[in-house]
């Protein structure tokens, strides 16, 4: 059982997320420093891309942010956030990024850091099951997860790309890209139900989710929540007072995933 | 005309060499193998292949003329100067066989929206053209700076009954669109084809655009014989992503006498940041679903791009230029804007041809290395498009105020 998967442990696991470097380097380690304070069970860390398709405006908004001031910014300051916030929390983090920032840093030496750090997993949109071959070996060597996602669109390959998950799987909640939105696909639960026949690795769905009504709801169907824009959107609008904002937030929206009784 | 071959190459994996891929969300990945299989389906299809035949012939008005330019050829006193005339094509480029082909495909399998990407406007003003042909819906994406700088092409467009979306996210160009266009169909997939309209992106779309496109090269090898009973000596082709350049060069990459050349938009300078030359300046690396060669930092971020021309701004090239670049088979040469806008004036004058301004860097090539070759050698010049969408920029460049 990996640090992730342990992360769902008896409970519904909240997963907030937040961009790296926005809107700097010390924001960025007293952010998930709070996440983590205010009970966040694990923090996805963004990674800012120029090009992030997969991402709505908020997201796309705070990579631009991230990148403004520097727009080289090396992956290594981005581990030495990493480093600065292990000196304070032992929260289970992973990354979310574009596969072209680990392949221009090498599979390998990424992996490395990464388990180093004690980043146990990374979110990578744009590397589906069919591409995930060439990351995997070093991913595994290193203990690092590869977290898949699944959508309502995925259809038959569902079942492929559970077997093959570890850690968690990240169920994308309805089609388009990352931000609030009011609906879900209404055929989640069949998703999830789908998921669980041939795997027991833990899912959590993301996309959308921003109110503690909403966490509930899908903590009911799968196993955790994640919130990305919604967090971004509490560093864009707070800037320094952010964390104090974050830490309500995380206590409020991991009560919500916990509001019923685990299965 | 012959029926156009989409058996050329038996490579249909999606992969050369390191390059190509699917690097894609995984809410595109079951489309994308639905048109994968659609493709292989309907490519052999007796039925399909008379309808893009007739389409081909009767509405994009092929075969395209191969043009002796024989002002050209004795004013620069050295090879013999063909012109393959995609400009004299119906919507005045070659963008029309790749989306009569992807059109016909998305019809086929039952869709009724089409979306694109568009740089200069030319995809753009096809699909719409299409899009009106077959009766369907159509949104195009365009990088603000694009509209801007080609409002003929966005009212053209328009005209056409297609809605235009000004891309206002990162640099605002091609990239940008693209990133819009994919983002939208992640949105709306049931209905909706995404007709791409360069040799890049995820598998299927470098190897059906080449296909489409390579009517190019299949006409242009037969012309040349009819002609002179030879094999050209080289091929020039403009490369923003690569589709008129993969279609002029698909039918010659197996003679290997036939010396393959595109021709990258180097802006202000290859050496210099304001440049769109990928080959030449970028490095190895997986952006817009595929693995190829791209513009970009150290960290991977990918690079704003820039040159004179809006359909070659782009920070990468389709997997199989990077293919044949890697392997040597194709060689890629920047050609500064100052070379792109000598050269538009060049073949106005020369040829009377207003040339499209990313035609012209092919252009720039010819007049470099025609006068290095014998008189008995013969180069085929792929003129991509026509330049009337680029006359009042130019006037602007060369410092004439005219009311546009």
């Amino acid at each position: 059982m990996t640090k992730l998967t342990d992360a769902f442990k008896n409970k519904k696991a909240f997963i907030p997320f937040i961009a790296a470097n926005d809107p700097d380097f010390e924001g960025t380690v007293n952010n998930v420093v709070a996440l983590a304070k205010g009970g966040a069970d694990i923090v996805e860390i963004g990674i800012p891309f120029s090009d992030p398709i997969a991402d709505g405006p908020v997201i796309q908004a705070a990579d631009i942010r991230a990148l403004k001031e520097d727009p080289d910014l090396p992956m290594d300051t981005i581990f030495d956030m990493v480093a600065e916030i292990r000196k304070q929390t032992d929260v289970p983090l992973a990354f979310l990024t574009y596969l072209n920032i680990v392949f221009q840093y090498g599979y390998e030496a990424f992996t490395a850091r990464c388990e180093e750090l004690g980043i146990y997993g990374l979110v990578i949109p744009d590397m589906p099951l069919e591409e995930r071959g060439e990351l995997e070996p070093a991913a595994k060597k290193h203990h690092v997860d590869l977290i898949p996602l699944v959508t309502p669109v995925s259809g038959d390959r569902i079942e492929k790309i559970a077997k093959a998950a570890t850690g968690f799987i990240y169920v994308v909640s309805s089609l388009g890209v990352t931000g609030e939105r009011s609906e879900f696909a209404n055929d989640l639960s069949e998703l999830v139900t789908r998921i669980r026949k041939v795997t027991d690795v833990p899912t959590a769905i993301g996309f959308g989710i921003h109110t503690p009504e909403q966490a509930t709801e899908m903590a009911q169907i799968a196993d955790g929540a994640i919130v990305g824009s919604a967090c971004v959107n509490i560093v864009a609008e707070y800037g320094k007072q952010a964390p104090a904002k974050l830490l309500d937030y995380t206590k409020q929206m991991e009560k919500a995933v916990n509001a019923h009784p685990v299965r | 005309m012959t029926e156009l071959n989409l058996n050329l190459n038996k490579n249909t994996t999606g992969r050369y060499g390191d390059y190509g891929g699917q690097y894609i969300p995984e809410t595109l990945m079951n489309e994308l193998d639905r048109m994968t299989k659609a493709y292989e389906h309907y490519k052999n299809d007796p039925e399909f292949k008379t309808e893009l035949h007739d389409l081909l012939v009767d509405y994009a008005n092929r075969p395209s003329l191969l043009y002796y330019a024989e002002r050209m050829t004795k004013d620069l006193g050295g090879a013999q100067i063909y012109l393959k005339r995609e400009d004299l094509n119906h919507t005045g480029a070659h963008k029309i066989n790749n989306v009569i082909g992807q059109a016909l495909l998305a019809k086929h399998m039952g869709k009724t929206r089409l979306i694109a990407e568009t740089g200069a406007g030319q995809h753009g003003v096809a699909t719409a053209t299409i899009a009106a042909y077959f009766g369907m819906e159509c949104e195009v994406f365009m990088g603000k700076k694009d509209t801007d700088r080609q409002k003929l092409n966005v009212y053209r467009m328009e005209l056409l009954g297609a809605k235009v979306h000004p891309v206002t996210s990162g640099s605002m160009v091609l990239k940008d669109a693209i990133n819009a266009a994919l983002q939208d169909w992640t949105k709306r997939i049931d209905d909706t084809y995404y007709l791409m309209g360069s040799a890049t992106g995820p598998h299927p779309y470098p190897l059906m655009v080449r296909d489409f496109q390579s009517v190019i090269s299949q006409e242009a090898k037969t012309q040349l014989k009819e002609k002179t009973g030879k094999l050209p000596d080289m091929v020039v082709a403009c490369v923003g992503g690569g589709s008129n350049a993969i279609g002029s060069f698909a039918n010659f990459i197996d003679d290997p006498s036939v010396q393959l050349v595109g021709a990258e938009a180097a802006g202000k300078g290859v050496e210099t940041e304001l440049t769109a030359a990928t080959v030449e300046r970028g490095s190895n690396g997986i952006f817009h679903g595929m693995k190829s060669m791209f513009l970009q930092n150290k960290t991977g971020q990918i690079n704003p791009v820039y040159s004179i021309s809006a359909g070659l701004d782009y920070p990468g090239v389709g997997p199989e230029h990077a293919y044949l670049a890697k392997t040597g088979r194709a060689q890629y040469v920047g050609i500064t804007d100052d070379e792109a806008v000598d050269a538009f004036e060049y073949i106005a004058k020369m040829e009377g041809i207003v040339a499209a301004i990313e035609s012209c860097h092919a252009v720039a090539y010819v007049r470099k290395i025609a006068p290095k070759m014998r008189k008995d050698q013969i180069i085929v010049c792929t003129l991509s498009g026509r330049g009337d969408k680029d006359v009042s920029s130019i006037a602007k460049y060369r410092g004439v105020d005219i009311d546009d």
